[in-house]
């Protein structure tokens, strides 16, 4: 029984992660730059097809990751340069429904190019193994997931609390219209503060490829959970976003795990039949509502 | 000594590391025009802020006819007398003058949870508002949408609506903010015509309008009240001048 | 009584859609009548997104949940052998008014992207709960095999009558719309969209306001979910998916915000929009396989440049609403 919970918490924490790459990218640009960007998931799909498609043409792993990361980074840089810039000062209605055709348009155009399949992508000899955790026999990917997410957001700490860009970051975050009476170079911060987080979507994608199908529409599905993180942690904090990631993270994947199993010893099998994967689905969001009931801005939210 | 119609005791309110108001006592009387005055940046926004019930106090109480308003949250205020006026013009600029201050009648006409009834067709809503906007000198701009009206309008008509909501007491935050020579000493002329039947807290940087208007003056000092007093008493006051009349007269 | 341009167009938009079934039927192409009943339809539902999204500003990306409710409503009860309309439609209304309580309560509490993102999480939340429940057909959907029935007043299986029921109900929707958008409450509710700070300080706490308007646009969406699961005789998840969502805030802001006309020629422009880039046979194979991308194409230029609508290339009334 150990064996599974740990197994399944650290299944939690590796979506925990995967979800903090999304979320951290999309809360700096809802906070710093006010913008609501329903394509976020769009440029995880963008990753994962582009690493296929690399991985593929090159026979290499570590080509492909990288060239698709930096695939990424452009085809983001693209969007805010032709598409986004001209919505920063637009309300929010305006960002979701372009950003909604944006998504439209992005689903498409891969199913144009790749199909409307899954697409499934093998991962080389050094990452397909398992390893022996005490009596649990884990995949090796799923580790190195958990340790590139954690090292990303060591990162991004260093950068945030250690740089100067990442002063600016923070001092947009929590007040935007300073930053820019201050005289900074508004459109490029926004464009390196886009790009960011495009190349963390990206990176998010291309590690969750192998784990989840390639298929159109595949962002989508993780972008609603992205933003109940971003509820849950706040918004424009990264401290929230991988608090509320691994939160989320865990509270789905043991949810999901042991709530039917739970429901069938304290109530019925039948019960937990019907009801089980119906309230697994719904625990994220119940546990939304109760963060926004008793802190509307979130667990860590970045403005005072 | 009667109760003031307003005390704030003990005021405090941070941001962050910046204490905007750092310990302010205030009393106003019923009947009276109090002007806070203060250098920019001494926190007399914030000041407003609190008493209209914008901002939350870290410390201090608020007492409004003797009853502590301290956590009353602004509609609640305002529906208690308390009206206030924007620095910044706040109005509804896609409907008319006249809906703008029917609105802040409709306000204190009774519960508004009413959908049948076209509201532009009361009455009893259109006719206060129409009265309210010849008294402050909008009469024949009654239908004149709120964005189309000239800066100094504006300004008349975010008067216009704080009057129209019956209040006790008005928070006037600049009111002749922007405007020039002339509107401004139309404004002051309406103002003067308020004093003593209406009970008012008035901000200003314009210092011909608080000598015409004020019974006493408050300075607001780095959120703090370094003097109260009538109006020869803080143009008198050496510690005034230095800190604030002293900028002025060089400008 | 002089009516301003764009009234006049939407009287005479539904004069023409009265006329549809007997030329439709002339013509011997009952698919029209299929295809506007149907923008009818999402013109209810849209009309009323209008109400808290148009008028009321407040940006739900989670309507479609209430088609689901009122869809499934509707669905369950005639699986478990109900099929008694006046008791179906009134759960729908009913059932639909409640879940926006519930939603609205907690939701409205909050403002901005906050809002955005809850509402759209909420309807996720219902989709997936939808999704999840095998016996009304899981993910897949079922059939509804008996329409709800109004035994002696009308049968819903004869196109003609459920058309006409189906434009009645939008008339009565956009009238009942147009009054409550006039009266005090309603001028709450758009003060508190043009400018909240201002609304608070003459003393209205816009919130009891907002979500009594949350709760009616949720009902009037819900009654629009009856209507459509007994249009398609299908019950499917996917009316509360959350791109049905984006479809109905497209048709608000496609068709003019805040107008009364608006939803109903966004809901036209959009439908017809996604039939022609489907099924014109003048577009090559390449532009009609894919669609979607176009749709999407349009629709961010629509928003760019087109901000105001279709109801907005048309004057209003003298007040800025007609």
């Amino acid at each position: 029984m150990t064996g599974l919970l740990f197994e399944q918490a650290l299944n939690g924490l590796q979506l925990g992660v995967t979800l903090f790459l999304m979320a951290a990218g999309l809360t700096l640009v809802f906070g710093i730059m006010n913008l609501v960007n329903l394509a976020h998931g769009s440029l995880y799909m963008v990753g994962a097809y582009l690493w296929v498609a690399f991985a593929k043409l090159t026979g290499s792993y570590v080509a492909g990751v990288l060239l698709a990361l930096a695939g990424t980074l452009v085809v983001g840089v693209v969007v805010e340069l032709i598409a986004l810039r001209t919505l920063y000062e637009r309300d929010h209605l305006d960002q979701v429904l372009a950003t909604f055709g944006l998504i439209l348009f992005f689903n498409e155009l891969v199913a144009m190019i790749w199909g409307r399949s899954a697409l499934y992508a093998g991962l080389p000899a050094w990452l397909s193994g398992h390893v022996e955790l005490g009596e649990l026999r884990y995949p090796v990917y799923r580790l190195v997931i958990i340790a590139v997410g954690l090292a990303v957001a060591a990162l991004l700490w260093w950068v945030v609390v250690r740089t100067r860009l990442g002063m600016l970051i923070r001092a947009g975050a929590s007040n935007r219209t300073m930053v820019a009476a201050l005289g900074v170079n508004i459109r490029l911060l926004y464009t390196i503060v886009f790009g960011f987080g495009a190349a963390l979507a990206g990176l998010a994608g291309i590690m969750a490829g192998p784990i989840y199908s390639v298929q159109p529409g595949m962002g989508e599905l993780i972008l609603i959970q992205v933003f109940v993180v971003i509820v849950i942690g706040g918004i424009g904090s990264i401290r929230g976003a991988l608090a509320g990631a691994v939160i989320v993270g865990m509270v789905d994947t043991m949810g999901r795990a042991f709530l039917k199993p739970l429901l069938a010893t304290v109530w019925s099998p039948v019960v937990a039949d019907t009801a089980g994967p119906a309230l697994a689905s719904m625990l994220i969001y119940v546990l939304m509502a109760a963060v926004l009931a008793l802190r509307p801005e979130g667990l860590f939210p970045a403005r005072a | 000594m009667t109760e003031p119609l307003l005390a704030a005791r003990g005021l405090r309110k941070s941001f962050g590391a910046v204490a905007a108001t750092d310990g302010v006592d205030l009393e106003v009387f019923e009947g009276e025009t109090h002007a806070i005055i203060g250098p920019n940046g001494a926190g007399k926004t914030t000041l407003i802020s609190q008493l209209s019930g914008r901002l939350r106090p870290d410390l201090g109480r608020i007492l409004f006819a003797g009853e502590e308003i301290t956590a009353l949250p602004e509609p609640a205020r305002a529906r208690k007398g308390l009206a206030r006026s924007f620095q910044v013009t706040s109005i509804y600029r896609e409907f008319t003058a006249l809906d703008n201050v029917a609105l802040a009648v409709q306000a204190h006409a009774g519960h508004s949870f009413r959908f049948w009834r076209d509201a532009r067709r009361e009455r009893e809503l259109r006719e206060p508002a129409r009265a309210v906007l010849e008294e402050v000198g909008l009469g024949d701009r009654a239908d004149v949408l709120a964005a189309n009206l000239a800066h100094g309008e504006q300004r008349q008509l975010e008067i216009a609506m704080a009057l129209a909501t019956r209040p006790r007491l008005l928070l006037l935050d600049e009111p002749v903010a922007g405007m020039g020579v002339e509107e401004s000493q139309r404004m002051v002329k309406f103002l003067a015509t308020l004093k003593g039947r209406m009970t008012m807290i008035l901000v200003e940087h314009d210092m011909d309008a608080v000598f015409t208007l004020a019974d006493r003056i408050s300075v607001l000092v780095y959120g703090r009240v370094i003097a109260t007093g009538r109006p020869e008493e803080i143009r008198a006051n050496p510690e005034v001048r230095a800190a604030y009349l002293g900028e002025d007269e060089a400008c | 009584m002089r009516l301003a341009p764009r009234t006049l167009a939407l009287v005479a938009v539904l004069a023409l859609l009265a006329a549809v079934p007997p030329v439709a039927a002339a013509f011997g192409q009952p698919f029209y009548l299929d295809l506007f009943r149907r923008i009818m339809i999402f013109a209810i539902a849209a009309t009323s997104l209008n109400l808290i999204l148009g008028y009321g500003g407040m940006v739900s990306f989670g309507h479609a949940a209430y088609l689901g409710v009122g869809a499934y409503a509707v669905g369950v009860l005639a699986h478990h052998g109900i099929t008694n309309g006046f008791v179906q439609w009134a759960l729908a209304i009913g059932g639909s008014a409640l879940v926006a309580l519930v939603i609205g309560a907690v939701s409205i509490r909050t403002s901005g992207i906050y809002f955005i993102m809850i509402t759209l999480a909420f309807t996720q939340m219902l989709y997936y709960l939808g999704v999840s429940i095998e016996e009304y057909g899981g993910d897949d959907g079922m059939r509804v095999k008996t329409l709800s029935q109004f035994p002696g007043l009308l049968d819903l299986a004869d196109p003609a009558a459920f058309y006409y029921l189906v434009l009645a109900l939008l008339v009565a929707v956009l009238w009942v719309s147009g009054r409550l958008v006039r009266s005090r409450f309603g001028m709450v509710i758009r003060a508190a969209k043009s400018n909240e700070a201002r609304t608070r300080a003459i003393g209205f706490s816009p919130y009891p306001y907002r979500l009594v308007a949350f709760v009616v646009a949720g009902a009037i969406c819900g009654l629009a979910g009856a209507l459509l699961v007994n249009h398609t005789a299908y019950l499917t998840p996917e009316f509360m998916n959350w791109t049905r969502s984006g479809e109905l805030m497209f048709m608000v802001i496609l068709g003019g915000t805040a107008t009364a006309a608006g939803p109903l020629f966004g809901a036209a422009a959009l439908l017809l929009l996604e039939d022609l880039l489907q099924g014109w046979s003048l577009l090559p194979q390449w532009v009609r396989d894919y669609w979607q991308l176009y749709l999407g194409v349009i629709l961010v230029l629509v928003v760019l440049f087109a901000r105001r609508g279709l109801a907005g290339l048309l004057p209003g009334g003298p007040n800025g609403d007609d």
